[in-house]
């Protein structure tokens, strides 16, 4: 046991966090289901959304914060459903007024419903007004490193690229180029998107990102919190191997069994 | 007088202070934010914050997203 390496946390905004996979709470049957996969998946910060409240009906419906406590997660409050940086702003300040004054948002602006991939101009523009006004964003982001730095220079303090379309669940379609995020970046670089199953996750951790955040691959498994409880694992599985330093790939066989002594000699 | 409260016409009866029109609503004790023409009203100042005719009211909370 003493040659394990010692992991440190993932720390965002200077905010330590021990789990490295961050969980969304959409998609769910009901409260009961999220708040069992958010347990199961381990995860320290759950993000939510912010939408206007229903008004004359049922007064009395439960309330998701009753199901994810911020007296024992960090909420990550989300600007999904942004397709301008005004929007998301205003958003962000919304959330900042719900959650009593906590500053640490994901930020999202979308292109088009069709896709939902980010709309890299508007997202700039909103990350540094968010910047300035006191927010510690993390942003939602296409895979292009060159954008990537980018929001890093405006202040982001962690960048997050899509592994494929929200709810896709088609894995990393592009690791080359989230390889060369990894490579330059000097904040935090977590997939957002795009995760299907236990096995993605552990790719986008080998590959040494911070950490993943995800919502459809659990809440749309058949079995939610079985899902939840096998990325908690993947996660923490695919950290180690970044850790341990993978062997290298080769061309050609390499016995295991050694060559001396065989019977046949 | 009339605002608009959450993109739809609401009306109102005299000029309400936010914490009035909220518990209308049956929203008192809730976790909500509000938004007064597109400008955060602290909850510390829902007491003093009297509503005006034509004015633009969200009122937000949290729900389920990723």
């Amino acid at each position: 046991m003493s040659q394990l390496i010692q992991d440190t946390p993932l720390i965002v905004a200077g905010r330590r966090f021990a789990s490295r996979l961050l969980v969304g709470t959409g998609k769910y049957r009901d409260f009961d289901e999220t708040a069992a996969a958010i347990e199961a998946s381990g995860a320290d910060v759950v993000t939510f959304a912010v939408r206007r409240t229903n008004l004359g009906q049922n007064p009395g419906e439960p309330n998701l914060l009753d199901a994810v406590p911020p007296s024992r997660y960090t909420l990550l409050p989300n600007t999904a459903g942004c397709y301008t940086a005004k929007d998301a702003v205003r958003t962000c300040k919304l959330a900042r007024e719900l959650l009593d004054g906590h500053n640490l948002v994901k930020l999202e602006v979308l292109g088009d419903e069709k896709t939902l991939y980010p709309n890299v101009v508007e997202t700039l523009a909103a990350a540094e007004t968010l910047v300035n006004d006191g927010f510690d964003v993390m942003v939602y982001t296409s895979d292009d490193p060159i954008v990537a730095k980018e929001l890093e220079k405006r202040g982001c303090c962690a960048v997050m690229p899509l592994g494929s379309l929200i709810g896709s669940g088609n894995g990393l379609l592009n690791p080359a180029t989230l390889a060369l995020i990894l490579e330059h970046a000097d904040v935090p670089v977590l997939v957002d998107a795009g995760i299907g199953t236990a096995s993605d996750a552990a790719l986008a951790m080998e590959m040494g990102c911070d950490g993943v955040l995800m919502n459809s691959a659990i809440a749309h498994a058949r079995h939610p919190v079985m899902m939840a409880n096998a990325m908690r694992k993947a996660i923490e599985a695919g950290r180690e191997a970044f850790l341990a330093e993978r062997m290298p790939r080769r061309a050609s066989a390499s016995p295991s069994s050694p060559f001396a002594g065989r019977i046949n000699g | 007088m009339q605002i608009q409260l959450n993109g739809e016409p609401h009306p109102l009866d005299g000029e309400p202070t936010l914490v009035q029109l909220v518990d209308s609503l049956g929203l008192t004790g809730r976790r909500v934010a509000i938004e007064v023409n597109e400008e955060i009203v602290p909850r510390s100042q829902h007491a003093q914050t009297r509503l005006n005719d034509g004015d633009r009211v969200e009122i937000v909370h949290a729900i389920g997203g990723g």
